[in-house]
């Protein structure tokens, strides 16, 4: 085996907005040999393929750059800095803590960094990863291969399509498809649907069906249906040829469970602190990897924010350990960052992001370690599935760093 | 005039779409084998078919070859310990799974022996395994041995709780379903057998000398016939004027787990079948994820390869208890495969000299392993039934791409990645596929028709995020390749 080993101040795996904006930041702060390797022929992540507009700030949707622009943006930042982007080069595996093998045309490499850092993003689940039932014909997409298939390639996709989802991500898919001369027949959702949304989108004319599951799909030769049931028990098969499941995202995280860093048991990203380290010693996260998931503005914002965490771990080699974890008690998700640091360090925006499982209406959130309450706080607006809702830091101080987990509850 | 083995081996005949000429074979009044049925039994007839002299034709209904249950089942590869002592079945499976052990290190069809564990979970099981290590010994395997519930702990760490012991069947072993029909079926083509794709038999008149299969695409004359048409060999036969069994299928579901997950499992394991009916395995499977299943279902749809949401739930729920932490990973696809049964715990083999007719059916559920014997004998029986076979010739070598986890892959490979950088460009990320496989495959000797086959003869598109990064990229070489 030839493996042509090199070594590397800094390795950031994955080229999209966090990875991106990583590098930017640590080569323009001088953390010498900055290096992003990305698996896909152009770097950009997720953004290279969603053509609508809304890319930028800090949630998804809204106004902003398109995607594409957006991506090319996040590149052109990084190679304006200095850092070294390398395309069409896949992280294979690790070769030692802080040594992974990479597989590209150019052949097999061994890298040696000081400090990595993963930014491998997140993916929509896919509808057998959802358990639907059902047969298993040609006509079923996430949102990611849509709009590659039409954005990417120009692929023919079929006439009549059926939306699983009424988030954000839905929505661009359904414009997705009707870009590609689909007719959207429904959104289909679990939960209420999110009325409010759907207003203020005038673009939308699919009937948003809440409250009803997929209870499987029909066809052999080709998607004919998705038989779904109202929570009322109604059921209906809704005739299409092509359905599309948007959102449910899981974090990109083979690597970093290669690499043996704890997962966070709500979030299934790596644990990590305020200051984007994980259990790994030299080996921290940005993006969607930590949380699926946030907008790619987060995420580029993510990555800038690692650079000084870096740059101190480059000069000191401290990494710390037995940090309190921060985990949440339903009905609320997940929590992210979800360790607590040593040093004070704040989240983003000096705010932890937050989801639930179900609609509260200003809900009472208490922070409390070991019996002791840290902070409380009543969120004004009402939260809702699958969009984000954060929760000020400012108690981080008050946390007992060798005392046991931080939780975060409803009144 | 007949062609030369040579000429044959140099144009594969495989044909997918246009009428077949009126008078098929061409130039010849008829062929003198045809076999229905391009499933793993099918291909390694066809396959055996092509040592011999003859004109052969493999015929199949589907785009593909192998897209069947050849193409859905467990992936393993029996030693025949828990056969039925004395049957055909138990003679064929042992036989084949030591034919097609040898065959697979010959043609790269990857196969690791990781040994299985019929796992006791009552006291009821645990009191079963002396009486199945005693079969085994009746079916002619020696190796088995009873492990204590500290020895199978120390082998599993990851079952769950209340596990009593076990009976270790260390050959046990599991193998590419994929890549076995695609090698034989590729020899077979190769060695001069014209394949026809997209041809369902759909009548057939049986004649003094030959019998007129009627297809979905024209008429096609045969000496000889083979029914390997597996749910459908009983209306095969039906239509050969013969009523001997009526296949039902049995839906099995399987749930295919992450390979996040392969690190959860070292062997197969196997439930004790006891009166109480019997359980659901997990196994370790060549590509690097887990299985969990099958269910039994007892259907009349032959179609009905969808899953449910109910064995879904049963599934995870036998899951849950032999391996708890199995069911905190991702799930990356799950399917069904139907079982051809026929009511009758052993094969249904039967040759007709008089009417120039085998019937290979009732392959239920060991039809993988056992394919390779099961060929020779359908030849034997065959040559005695009035057709000289001549002497066998030696087929052209075949080497299959190395789909297997446990054997290097071009990913990996420096000097092919520097002699053709193809290799070293991944398409499909999961499961970490290059473009040179995918152009290989592409303009392979038995190429694939549909993404699906592309898939399989690749792992394309078949890792957890089921085309999230790749499926359009795919699509676009499979559809590049066609245009
Ligand atoms: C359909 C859709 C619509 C969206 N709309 C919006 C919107 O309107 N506005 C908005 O702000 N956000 C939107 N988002 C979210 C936004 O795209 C993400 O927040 C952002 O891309 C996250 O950036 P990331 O760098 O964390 O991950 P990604 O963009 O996923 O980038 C991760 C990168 O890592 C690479 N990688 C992974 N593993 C490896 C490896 N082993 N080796 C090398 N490289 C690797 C991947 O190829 C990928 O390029 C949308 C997302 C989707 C799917
Ligand atoms: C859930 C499950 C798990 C299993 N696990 C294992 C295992 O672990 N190990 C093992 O060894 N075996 C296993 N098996 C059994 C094995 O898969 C089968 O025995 C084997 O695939 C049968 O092959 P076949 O060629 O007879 O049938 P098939 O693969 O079904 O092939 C029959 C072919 O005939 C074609 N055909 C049908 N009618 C016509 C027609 N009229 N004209 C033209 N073509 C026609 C079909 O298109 C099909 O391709 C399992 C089976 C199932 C269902």
């Amino acid at each position: 085996m030839t493996r042509r080993e090199r070594t590397v101040d800094v390795l950031i795996v994955g080229g999209g907005p966090a990875g991106l904006g990583a590098g930017a930041e640590l080569a323009a702060s001088g953390a010498g040999r900055v290096e992003i390797l990305e698996r896909e022929q152009t770097a950009g992540g997720i953004p290279r393929h969603c053509h609508h507009g809304g890319f930028g700030g800090r949630t998804i949707g809204g106004a902003g750059t398109t995607g594409p622009a957006y991506a090319r943006g996040c590149v052109a930042a990084a190679l304006r800095a200095g850092a070294t982007l390398r395309t069409g080069v896949t992280v294979t595996g690790w070769a030692g803590p802080l040594t992974v093998d990479t597989t590209a045309p150019t052949g097999l490499e061994r890298i040696t960094a000081r400090a990595v850092v993963l930014a491998t993003g997140a993916r929509e689940r896919s509808r057998s990863a959802r358990l639907v039932p059902g047969s298993r014909p040609p006509g079923v997409y996430t949102t990611g291969e849509l709009q590659q298939a039409v954005h990417l390639y120009r692929q023919r996709i079929g006439s009549r399509a059926v939306v699983i989802g009424d988030e954000p991500i839905s929505h661009a898919a359904a414009d997705t498809l009707r870009v590609a001369g689909l007719e959207v027949v429904a959104m289909v959702t679990d939960r209420a649907p999110a009325r409010l949304a759907v207003l203020t989108r005038g673009g939308d004319r699919a009937p948003v069906l809440g409250r009803t599951t997929v209870t499987a799909l029909t066809g052999r030769e080709r998607l004919t249906g998705v038989s779904v049931r109202h929570h009322d028990g109604r059921t209906a098969t809704l005739r299409c040829d092509t359905v599309v499941f948007t959102g449910d995202w899981i974090p990109e995280h083979e690597l970093a469970r290669r690499a043996g860093v704890a997962l966070d048991p709500g979030t299934r990203g790596p644990a990590h602190d305020a200051a984007h380290r994980t259990s790994g010693a030299g080996v921290f996260a940005v993006g969607n990897l930590l949380h699926g998931v946030e907008s790619a503005g987060f995420a580029l914002a993510e990555g800038r924010a690692v650079a000084a965490p870096v740059l101190r771990h480059l000069a000191t080699g401290e990494w710390p350990t037995g940090r309190p974890s921060v985990a949440v008690d339903p009905p609320l998700r997940w929590i992210a960052p979800n360790l607590v640091g040593p040093d004070g360090e704040l989240p983003l925006d000096g705010r932890f992001t937050l989801r639930t499982t179900r609609r509260l209406a200003s809900p009472l959130l208490v922070v409390r370690q070991d019996g002791r309450e840290l902070h409380r706080q009543r969120l004004l607006l009402p939260v809702v599935p699958d969009r984000p809702f954060r929760l000020r830091a400012g108690w981080l101080d008050r946390v007992d760093p060798y005392g046991g987990p931080v939780r975060i509850s409803v009144c | 005039m007949p062609e030369t083995y040579e000429s044959r081996a140099m144009n594969p005949t495989i044909t997918t779409s246009g009428a077949l000429t009126a008078d098929e074979p061409p130039g010849a009044p008829a062929y003198d084998v045809t076999v229905v049925g391009a499933g793993v039994v099918g291909t390694a007839i066809a396959r055996e078919l092509a040592r011999y002299r003859l004109r052969t034709a493999l015929l199949d209904a589907s785009d593909d070859i192998g897209n069947g249950t050849s193409k859905a089942n467990t992936a393993i590869l029996h030693t025949g310990f828990d056969a039925v002592p004395g049957s055909l079945e138990a003679r064929l499976v042992r036989e084949g799974q030591r034919e097609l052990r040898a065959y697979a290190a010959e043609t790269g069809i990857p196969v690791e022996r990781v040994g299985a564990l019929l796992v006791a979970w009552d006291e009821e099981q645990l009191a079963a395994l002396p009486a199945l290590s005693a079969k085994a010994e009746r079916n002619e395997y020696h190796a088995a041995r009873l492990l204590d519930a500290d020895e199978l702990r120390a082998r599993e760490p990851r079952l769950g709780p209340g596990a009593l012991g076990a009976l270790e069947i260390p050959d046990e072993s599991i193998i590419c379903p994929w890549t076995t029909p695609l090698a034989y079926a590729t020899q077979a083509v190769r060695a001069g057998v014209h394949l026809h794709l997209n041809c369902r038999v759909r009548h057939i008149d049986s004649g003094d000398d030959v019998h007129t299969l009627t297809t979905t695409r024209g008429t096609l004359h045969t000496r000889h016939l083979i029914n390997a048409a597996g749910l459908y060999a009983d209306e095969i036969d039906r239509e050969l004027g013969h009523d001997d069994f009526t296949v039902t299928p049995r839906r099995g579901q399987l749930i295919v787990f992450d390979k996040l997950a392969r690190d959860l499992v070292n062997h197969i394991l196997l439930p004790v079948p006891t009166a109480a009916g019997k359980g659901v395995l997990v196994a370790p499977t060549v590509f690097g994820n887990v299985l969990l299943g099958p269910t039994a279902e007892d259907l009349d749809d032959k179609t009905a390869t969808g899953s449910t949401a109910d064995a879904i739930a049963l599934l995870r729920e036998k899951g849950r208890r032999i391996l708890p932490e199995l069911l905190d990973e991702e799930v990356t696809a799950v399917y069904a495969g139907l079982r051809a049964a026929t009511g009758q715990e052993d094969y249904r083999i039967r040759s007709r000299p008089d009417r120039r007719t085998i019937t290979v059916g009732g392959i239920r559920s060991t039809g993988l392993t056992a394919s390779m014997a099961i060929a020779t004998h359908v030849t034997e029986l065959l040559g005695e039934s009035g057709l000289a076979l001549g002497t066998p010739s030696e087929l052209p070598p075949v080497t299959l791409p190395n789909l297997g986890e446990a054997f290097p892959r071009p990913y990996q490979d420096a000097g092919l990645i520097a002699a053709d950088p193809a290799y070293g460009t991944l398409v499909c990320h999961c499961e970490r596929v290059s473009a040179g496989e995918i152009r290989d495959a592409l303009a392979g000797p038995v190429p694939p028709h549909s993404p699906d086959g592309l898939r399989r003869r690749t792992r394309a598109g078949n890792g957890r995020c089921q085309g999230f990064y790749c499926g359009a990229a795919v699509r676009a070489l499979f559809e590049e390749a066609r245009s």
